[in-house]
Parts: C-alpha cells; structure tokens; sequence
C-alpha cells in the first residue's frame, strides 16, 4: 500500500493506505482521531467537516492521495484545550444535545468565522446550512455562531 | 393540586460500604425503588453492588462522584439524574462528576431511555438517596462532635453545628460507612432548590466539543476487526447465494461470514470492510411479498372502513349520535413510513469468547439486549457484560437491538472481537420504521354542539397502545369511540420518537380547527369549552388533567399575541397531552416569494418543576422542530420491498434555513416532573397545518407537506394551463 505523509494539526503523520481511503477514515481507524465523525459517507451531513488549507471540507468525500500539501486540521487540532472561541461559545449556549453532529459544525463555524467575523443572520443560516443536526438544535447552533463572532471581534 | 408522586419502597435500595481508597460508596438501585411491591434483598448485611444500578461516590478528600444510571441519547438524563441526588445530598454542582454507570445489566430493572421516563421515575427516590446519604454524613459528624444530629446543618458539603464548627463531608465519610442507614430522612421543600430549577450545562461538553471519544462508533479495543454486512436488499427477500471471490481477494479483508440471512466483510479498518462489501455479488429470492406503498394504502383505506375491528374504548351511543346528527364531518389523516436517521449510524462492538461475553455500545435497551443476545447464543444472562455509550440519538431506534445481536453473532462464528458498523444506506434502509398509518376522524353535529367522536386507526404492524385512547378529547364528548385495526406487514417498524401520537396528534388537531371552522366558532375557545367538560370527572381512565392543559393553552394564546398579529403572519394552533405533559403550541406562517415559510414556533409546556431548565429547554427546542421537519419533509415509500431512499442526499431532513425561532415557556408550579423528550413533537405537526391553512388556503390531510404542496401547485398550473 502506498505511504501518505500528512500536515495534521501541526504534526507530520505518515500513513500506509490505499489511495482511495477517504481523510475520515484514515483520521479515525488509523490515526485513533475519532472527534471526526461518520455520517453519511457523501458530503451531506457535514457530521465529518474538517479544514482543509483553512475551507471547511467533508472528510468522507475526501480521498487521502488528494491531500498532499495540504494543511489539515480537525477538531482535536483547533485547540490544544478547548479553548477556541466557537467552542467556548458551543459550551456557554449548551448546544448539543446527543452531541454527534456538533464536531462538524463547529468546524463549518469556525471555518465559516475565519473569513466573516460579523455574519448577518442570514448568512450564517446559509453557512450552517449543509451540517445536519438530528436533534434540531439549530436554535442554539445559530445562536452560538453569533456568540462567536462577538467573541472573535 | 397536590403533588403527585409515585409510591416506592426506599427500605432496601440503599446501602453503603467504605472504599479501599478512602471515602463511601453509597449504592442504591432506583428501579427496584420504583416498583410498589419491592422486596429488600433477602440478606443487607451482604452486601453485594450487583443488586444496585447507581452509586454515589464521597472520597476523604470531599469528591463526590455520581454514577448516572441511564442511558443517554441526547435528551439529557446524564446531567439532570444526578442534578437530582446533589439536590439532597446538599453538594455544589460543580463539585460533583458525573460517570455513565458501568454496568452488568443482568441485575438491574429498568434500564432503559424509553418514553420519557426517566426523571419522572427518578424524581423520588434520587433524591431519597441524596438525603439519605446527607443524613448518614450529618449523623457521623454530630456523633463526633457530641451533639443531636438535628442541631447540625449543611451546606455545599460543609456540616456546621450549634457552636460554629465545621466538618467536610470528605471527613467523616469514613465515619458515616459504618451507619446505620437511616429511614426516615426528610425532603426539601421545593422553595429550597439550590440545584433543581438551575441552568446545569451538558456533563459531557468537554469532551463533545473537543472531539473526545465518547460514542459507540468511536470505541476500539485492541485485536478488533471491523464488519460491514450485506442485508436483503427488499424486505420479503432470503440469500441464494453469493461469489465472495473478490471481496475476499480486496485488500485488509480478513474473513468473509455468512449468517442468518446476511453476509458479513470483516476488516482492518471500516473503509476495507465497507469497499469489500460493495465487491460482494448475492443473488436474491422472494420468500415473501415484495410489499409497495401503493398497496398499504389501498389496504389502510379498506381497513378504515371495516365494521368489526378492535375497540379501545367506547363511551355512550357513538351510533345513535351519528344517527341523529344534523351534520357529520369526516376527514382521513395520512401519514408515511419514517426511518429514525440518527446521526450515529448502528453499530456495535461484541467479543464472545467461551468465558464471556463482552458487549459495548450504543443502545437504549441494555437489559433487553444483553437477555436476547445471551438466549440467541444459547448462554447463560450472566455471561453478558454490557458498557453502554454515549448514543448519537436514538429516537426509538435503538432500543431494538438488532445490530448488537448482529456483532455478537459475528463475534461467535470468527471467534474475534467486532465492530459491527452500518452505513448510512444500511442504516436507512435496513431499518425498524415509524410505521405508516392513517386516522379517520368523524364528528357528529347536533344543534351546533358536538355530539360524537369516532377515532378509527388503520396502521402497519400494530395500533396504539392502551392509554392513547384516554388522551384528549377522551371525556370532553359524551359519545366517543376509538378503534382500530392493522395489517401485518414484513416491513420492520417500530417505536419512533413519540409512538403513535407523533402522526395522532397531528390528524385531531388539524380535524379540531376544521371543527370549529365547520361551527363557526373560535378554534382555541372551541378546546377550552371541551375541557371544561373534563373538569371533576370521575372516569379514573383520563389520563389528562384538564386543568393544566388549559393552563397552556391559555398561556399559548398570551405569549404568542394569538389573534393580534398582523396580517401577513398566519397562526396555527394546537395543544396536546401525552407522556404525561401537557404542551400547547402556536406556529406562525409568512408567505415568501409564493411559498410558505414557518418563521416562528411559541410552545408552552406544563412538564412539572422543570429539573434543568437549559437542558429542558433544548429538549423542547428539538422536538418541535423534529416534528416540523418530518411532517414538511419525511417522505419514505417502498416500492418491491426496496425503500425510497438511501441516503440523505434524496432524504430531507429539516436543515439551518428550515428551523424557525422556537419560543419556549414553562408553567411553573411544584408538581413533581414528567416527560419532556418526547411531548413537544406531537402538537407542531398540526400547529403547522393549521397555520398552513390559513396562509395558502389549503388543509394538509397528508405528510410530508411539501409533497402535497407541490402536488398542487402542479395541479393548478395544469388547470390555469
């Protein structure tokens, strides 16, 4: 199998998998980064949104010999603690509710947040929008992305 | 109004030991607790913690860990549970850590996140345990000390007597161990609650938000493999046979098993499983009736119009007010198959080896579980040994425990630990649906007053359970009937959010505004004079209080300006009773460009003293908008036996821009709580409708909605040509 070298969250990691192994996979089973999770394996949930080179992207739908170069981060790697504004804001509203989907859509909003620290309403339900949340908390997904964005300012 | 509570036996659900480290461990089993008719364990002194189910930890140096004992599926119960024993042991919330009980479940009663259950039942006797564990504390100290127990006070884990001094529970813990356990120890009075009645954040949010492995699908051990199975592709069909030539020859494939009537890739990792699987030919046969939604509802509509099916309840002269009736109103209510889609597909992870049996995962049902798997591989209960995980929702799914019997069968036959893992196809289309129904509603009128009511349920695979026939309008008209009759279908169903009333909520309520619109009079007055009715009734089957769900109709209608909006906003009412709380909900409508939008929800809840209000309020949050998303959205047919959809990219489920703005209040009144998972998703189907109604014209007798609407804006283009 071929040898893959990563730029993940800050460190170098090297894996031997077939090429056409999505990141998800590769995070999870070879790398024991399980905060990514498996959804729906086609881009529609976002529950696997990690940041590729800053843009938010669906690691499912993402093979691993596509990523050479790239920079990556995953939940675990946006803080060392914790301590991230969007999780901070997640932790204060008290968003998740099972708590599945939420590593995805932290990383949709803070990716999102990155480029657009004060988001009207609307554009954050369009940014929002792709990351499904079963539970239906979208109140408060919403409501913590505005949190996070006074954070940020 | 009294508060309510539920009869338990405390003596003998309690006992203590001291800890090898230091500290007490207070064992106490709340289900038994619950149960009227408990027994003590046979011999107190022998102490042995399989009898108990949830444990309270105090180490010397005053920790107070509490161990959860249900299951969390994301309503909450991991947090609000132990909220319940802090209360009376008199603790600082943010002292205490919460642990998810780990379990052998062979000993325990209702372990189950089921029926929003789970603080109702909790209310009582958590609570006992942290007073009774209080009390022990106070006792141990005052011995110290020399003094009456009853001169001593607590606060935050700190004991204070008569002269000023203090003692950390932390150090007379050791002390209080060897106590007799007391029995008549005294509750708080509501006015009292430090904890109970505040804003508690998620126990487990650390590690949520910061990516911790906390779910089933996140659990490894070392050695495990990793299983995709092949299932039936239609309901009705059984394996052939199958070529396993290049899935075995796929690279990280390590065995290929056939069971039952699947066929299990086992792997090095799930990609390998999941990719190999796809390299499996199987060839399948009919066994059964490759069943169609077309057929169902040819079937549901004859079953509506049969004459001998089953009464679940009948009051007065149903016939003779039909009979007699100046004008009959009747509708039919149409709902659709519903896969759960949780966003952690199934999965499970089972090591059986002649020794045990080792089980870990998400589930709902561990006992049930545990017992199923022990009898479907011929070995003793006591052989399971089950951790439960935290579960990425449930929402009925998984208190059936397919998957999990699934992995231990796997386990047995390659004799390896395995992780069996569903794919969102999988998962969506080998699934235990909400199963489709249709209600037809009659209503006689006489002289402008309703004069009869007759319910009929026509659904796949059963009918509502026992107490949904005494849910309202039950006792507001005289002459009612609920029956009901179902067709036996191999289509799997099953609990889904809010059995039952999740698609009977929608059908009365929207039949209850077209009643008044048929009666001229106004929608919300029309339920308040029903229930004035039901006010003093004798009929001990009413499982509603008509009180209370006046009280959150009429708080509804003040919070939610009812009947003062202005024109643009349409309003949709709708107010229901089930899992023991009452909610009414008022949904606001606005047409943009042409088309419907829900901006707006205001939902009342009378759920009791609210436990954790920033959890209930989530909870609450969620159901309404659970509820608004499947009846807009859930469309789930089968044609062949074969499902409609896949995956998400050609099943809706509600999304960001969909959700509107939930208002949420709570009664506030010291009755002790009920459910609250479940009771908000039944009434905003309707509330929906209703104010659909208003904006567009047009009354939604079926779901999903948007298939409607579409259906007839094609409908008038076709007649505007």
């Amino acid at each position: 199998m071929p040898t893959y070298s990563l730029n993940l969250n800050g460190k170098t990691q090297t894996v031997d998998v077939s090429e056409d192994t999505p990141l998800l996979w590769v995070l999870r089973d070879q790398l024991d980064l399980v905060g990514t999770k498996f959804g729906c394996g086609i881009g529609q949930c976002g529950a696997c949104t990690v940041h590729i080179d800053g843009n938010a992207a669906r690691s499912c739908s993402t093979p691993i010999s596509q990523l050479a170069g790239k920079v990556i981060i995953t939940i675990e790697g946006l803080s060392e603690d914790g301590s991230h504004p969007v999780q901070q804001a997640w932790k204060e509203v008290d968003v998740p509710q099972c708590g599945y989907c939420q590593a995805g859509q932290i990383m949709t909003a803070s990716a999102f947040l990155a480029n657009n620290s004060s988001p009207s309403s609307e554009e954050i339900k369009n940014a929002m929008h792709g990351n499904i949340c079963r539970c239906s908390a979208y109140n408060r997904i919403h409501k913590a992305v505005e949190v996070a964005a006074d954070k940020l300012v | 109004m009294s508060e309510s509570k539920i009869a338990f036996s405390r003596r003998g659900f309690i006992r203590t030991s001291t800890l090898a480290s230091g500290g007490i461990l207070i064992g106490f089993n709340l289900f038994k607790s619950c149960k009227p008719n408990a027994k003590p364990p046979v011999d107190l002194a022998q102490l042995d913690y399989k009898d108990f189910n949830a444990f309270i930890k105090i180490a010397e140096n005053g920790a107070v860990t509490i161990f959860s004992p249900n299951p969390e599926i994301g309503q909450g119960v991991k947090t609000a549970m132990p909220m319940l024993i802090a209360e009376e042991l008199d603790v600082a919330w943010e002292n205490v850590h919460v642990v998810q009980g780990d379990l052998d479940t062979v000993n325990y009663q209702r372990q189950v996140a089921g029926g929003s259950q789970s603080i109702r039942f909790g209310w009582e006797p958590l609570r006992q345990t942290g007073a009774t564990a209080r009390q022990m504390l106070v006792n141990a100290a005052a011995a110290r000390w020399g003094v009456e127990a009853s001169e001593c006070t607590t606060n935050e884990g700190v004991i204070t007597n008569a002269n000023g001094e203090t003692l950390g529970y932390g150090d007379v813990v050791v002390d209080a161990a060897v106590l007799e356990v007391p029995e008549n120890v005294s509750l708080k009075d509501s006015k009292d609650f430090k904890i109970i009645g505040t804003d508690a954040t998620n126990v487990d949010i650390d590690k949520i938000i910061t990516g911790k492995p906390l779910f089933g699908l996140d659990y490894k051990t070392e050695g495990m493999v990793y299983a995709s199975v092949l299932r039936p592709p239609a309901f009705g069909q059984t394996l052939v046979s199958f070529d396993d030539a290049a899935a075995r020859a796929a690279e990280n494939v390590i065995d290929i098993i056939k069971f039952d009537n699947k066929i299990a890739v086992l792997a090095k990792d799930t990609w390998s499983a999941m990719k190999a699987k796809k390299a499996l030919t199987a060839e399948w046969k009919a066994d059964e009736e490759l069943e169609s939604t077309e057929d169902h509802d040819k079937i549901l509509v004859d079953l509506l119009e049969r004459k001998d099916i089953k009464i679940l309840r009948e009051d007065g002269d149903v016939k003779k007010a039909f009979a007699q009736a100046d004008k009959i109103l009747e509708r039919t209510y149409e709902a659709p198959f519903l896969p759960h889609n949780c966003m952690e597909p199934m999965n499970f992870f089972a090591h059986v080896t002649p020794e045990k049996i080792f089980l870990v995962g998400p589930i709902q049902t561990p006992q049930g579980t545990a017992a199923g798997i022990a009898a479907s591989l011929g070995r003793k209960p006591e052989e399971v040994h089950l951790k439960m995980t935290r579960m990425g929702g449930g929402f009925g799914r998984r208190l059936y425990g397919d998957f999990a019997v699934e992995a231990a069968t796997i386990s047995n036959l390659s004799k390896k630990p395995v992780k069996v893992v569903f794919s969102r196809e999988d998962d969506m289309t080998d699934g235990i649906y909400r199963p489709a129904s249709k209600y037809k509603i009659r209503a006689s009128i006489k002289d402008g007053a309703i004069t009869g009511y007759h319910l009929t349920e026509a659904a796949i695979n059963g009918n509502m359970y026992g107490l949904i026939p005494n849910f309202f309008p039950a006792g507001a008209i005289d002459n009612y009937k609920v029956d009901a009759a179902n067709y036996k279908s191999n289509i799997t169903t099953g609990a889904w959010r809010a059995p039952y009333t999740n698609f009977l909520a929608f059908a009365e309520q929207s039949f209850f505004d077209e009643l008044a619109d048929e009666l001229q009079i106004d929608r919300v007055q029309m339920r308040l004079d029903l229930l004035q009715k039901v006010k003093g009734t004798t009929d001990d089957r009413i499982q509603y209080s008509p009180e209370r769900l006046e009280g959150v109709i009429n708080m509804a209608v003040e919070k939610s300006g009812w009947g003062n909006k202005p024109d643009h906003i349409y309003q949709g009412f709708s107010a229901y009773y089930c899992h023991n709380s009452h909610v009414a909900e008022v949904a606001d409508v606005v047409m943009e460009n042409g088309e419907p939008v829900v901006k707006k929800v205001t939902c009342v809840i009378d759920c009791g003293i609210v436990v954790n209000p920033l959890g209930a309020r989530n909870q609450a949050e969620g159901g309404v908008v659970d509820g608004i998303g499947h009846a807009m959205y859930g469309d789930f047919t089968f044609k062949n036996g074969v499902p409609s959809s896949k995956n998400f990219d050609t099943y809706r489920l509600i999304r960001m821009k969909e959700a509107p703005v939930v208002e949420t209040h709570f009664i506030q009144n010291n009755l002790a709580p009920t459910g609250l998972g479940e009771p908000t998703l039944p009434p905003a189907g309707a509330a929906v409708a209703n104010a659909l109604k208003a904006a567009t014209g047009n009354r939604f007798l079926k779901q999903p909605f948007t298939k409607e609407y579409e259906l007839l804006k094609e409908t008038k283009k076709e007649i505007l040509g």
